[in-house]
């Protein structure tokens, strides 16, 4: 293994622990509103850092830019989508949890 | 060398269970809501599925249609159907409660099961190793006008059957459009981050979709999977909205859903015409022949898929 | 491609799995669910007999059929989901009548 092999397995591994995290938060938390907060925050940060990883072991600048690519559709879908379960929910009469 | 074997044989263990975990949560799953998501879920899965054994070309048809037009799909019947549910109680009702249908379920089971264990063994009993005719299919590549194997055997060795295939999807929508289509949804008032979205995601879909379609002649990618993706536009901007004027639901629309099957039998006559035997294309026309039918066939699939999602018929359309 | 075709038996339990949920649960949707599980379930048997070939690319024409195959399969889930919900407009509920009641 090379330098940048290990450099990708951390950002890899710095990744998969952002999306356990979230994973966590989704089935942890106690309401619609909080599982999105885990689950879109830590997802998108971990998806940044899988990314980063492959783009490390990329054989081309043409596949970096097809990973920034999917990352960023990502963080819009992703970001969107959210916007409107929470919204949905709300619509719904959906109660934020409250201690 | 060997513990990266172990590791994928782990992987792919993993992803067999939870398919079949997948799969009986979201047939067992007391709320058909969840059960839908579940099933999507199951589809994405399968995807991975797919890339481990070896099948690119499905795992991206698999994703956009089995995950995502396909979900689509189910949860706008379920939110149709909606109302004429009386209660929760009733959609999780198996047949009945009674102990008759207790002896008939278990009994169902069982020889399910028995299927199941014939199944594994007659799977076991398979010889390991099997040339397929992948070899044959690399021999005459060169004579397809395409250098991808999948899209060559789709649209040149075996063209018949995509062709067919083009027929039954505008089957199925004017199965649908005979049945009287479905009431128009009520058109909700439009939410702007849907629908910037949608303003942001159409032309990316539009570039993926003819990305796909090149992409198709010497990767994986093709008709069906860049038809697809326009699909997913179509009902993207459908859940955000937006309609199609009218003096575009009459002949325009038509005329898009019959172009594939019409191209495709086209080039069937000339082919019968020219004395040779059905879409064997001359080989140093078949390239740009496969092209046409590709683009022909994506418009003609996605515009399908669009309608079969949108699912009025076509007189009351004035809304669509 | 390992020495036992996972996938494959995968693919024979999806089968089942989908087939046993077909018969047992009345409800329309449920049904549907069932058969696209089934029909997953035969892809993955058809796509695991092509990856059998030995040091060499798996056998195009079966996934070339899959692909037809997951096309064919939307487009009859769209046609049933709307014969679905036509059956849920005519009786109220969206289950076949019962032979021995009506």
């Amino acid at each position: 293994m090379i330098l940048s092999d290990y450099v990708a397995a951390v950002l890899l591994l710095v990744g998969v622990f952002f999306f356990l995290a979230g994973t966590v938060g989704l089935v942890r938390f106690p309401d619609v509103y909080t599982r999105l907060h885990a689950l879109t925050k830590s997802d998108n940060v971990g998806l940044g850092f899988v990314v980063m990883g492959l783009a490390v072991e990329a054989e081309s600048w043409f596949v970096v830019g097809k990973l920034l690519l999917i990352w960023m559709l990502v963080l819009l879908a992703g970001a969107s989508v959210a916007h409107l379960i929470a919204r949905g929910a709300t619509q719904r009469g959906v109660r934020m949890w409250t201690d | 060398m060997d513990r990266l074997t172990l590791v994928l044989w782990i992987f792919d263990s993993v992803t067999g269970l939870g398919l079949l975990l997948l799969a009986g949560w979201a047939l067992a799953s007391p709320q058909l809501f969840r059960g839908i998501i579940l099933f999507v879920a199951f589809s994405l899965m399968m995807s991975i599925a797919w890339v481990r054994i070896d099948a690119p070309d499905v795992a991206l048809a698999e994703i956009a249609i089995g995950a995502g037009l396909t979900g689509a799909l189910l949860l706008a019947a379920l939110s149709r159907l909606g109302d004429s549910e009386p209660t929760q109680e009733s959609m999780n009702r198996p047949i009945e409660r009674s102990y008759r249908a207790r002896t008939f379920r278990s009994l169902t089971a069982s020889l399910l099961a028995a299927v199941a264990v014939a199944l594994v063994f007659l799977i076991l009993a398979l010889p390991g190793d099997s040339e397929g005719l992948g070899a044959e299919v690399a021999a005459s590549l060169d004579a397809s006008g395409v250098s991808s194997p999948v899209t060559a055997v789709l649209l040149n060795f075996r063209g018949y059957d995509t062709l067919l295939e083009l027929l039954v999807l505008l089957l199925a929508l004017l199965g649908v459009w005979s049945l009287g289509g479905l009431p128009a949804q009520p058109v909700s008032p439009a939410v702007l981050v849907l629908d910037t979205l949608a303003r942001i995601l159409i032309p990316v879909l539009l570039l993926s979709s003819a990305y796909l379609l090149w992409a198709g002649t010497h990767a994986p990618g093709g008709a069906f999977q860049a038809g697809a993706v326009l699909g997913a536009a179509g009902v993207l901007l459908s859940l955000a909205g937006w309609q199609v004027r009218q003096r575009y639901t009459g002949v325009t629309l038509r005329l898009l859903l019959i172009a594939g099957p019409s191209l495709f039998l086209a080039f069937a006559l000339y082919t019968i015409v020219a004395g040779q035997s059905l879409l064997e294309y001359p080989p140093q026309r078949a390239g740009v022949m496969i092209v046409l039918l590709e683009v022909a066939a994506t418009l003609s699939i996605g515009t399908t898929l669009a309608a079969l999602f949108v699912a009025e018929g076509p007189r009351n359309k004035e809304g669509q | 491609m390992s020495s036992v075709p996972l996938f494959a038996l995968v693919g024979a339990g999806l089968f089942c799995i989908g087939l046993y949920a077909l018969i047992v649960y009345a409800h329309l949707l449920r049904k549907i669910l069932a058969i696209n599980v089934m029909g997953s379930g035969v892809f993955l048997v058809l796509a695991t007999l092509a990856d059998r070939t030995v040091n060499a690319a798996p056998d195009p024409v079966p996934h070339a059929m899959i692909i037809t195959g997951i096309v064919v399969a939307v487009a009859t889930t769209a046609f049933a989901l709307v014969l679905m919900l036509k059956v849920a407009e005519k009786t109220g509920r969206a289950e076949l009548p019962d032979e021995r009641t009506g």
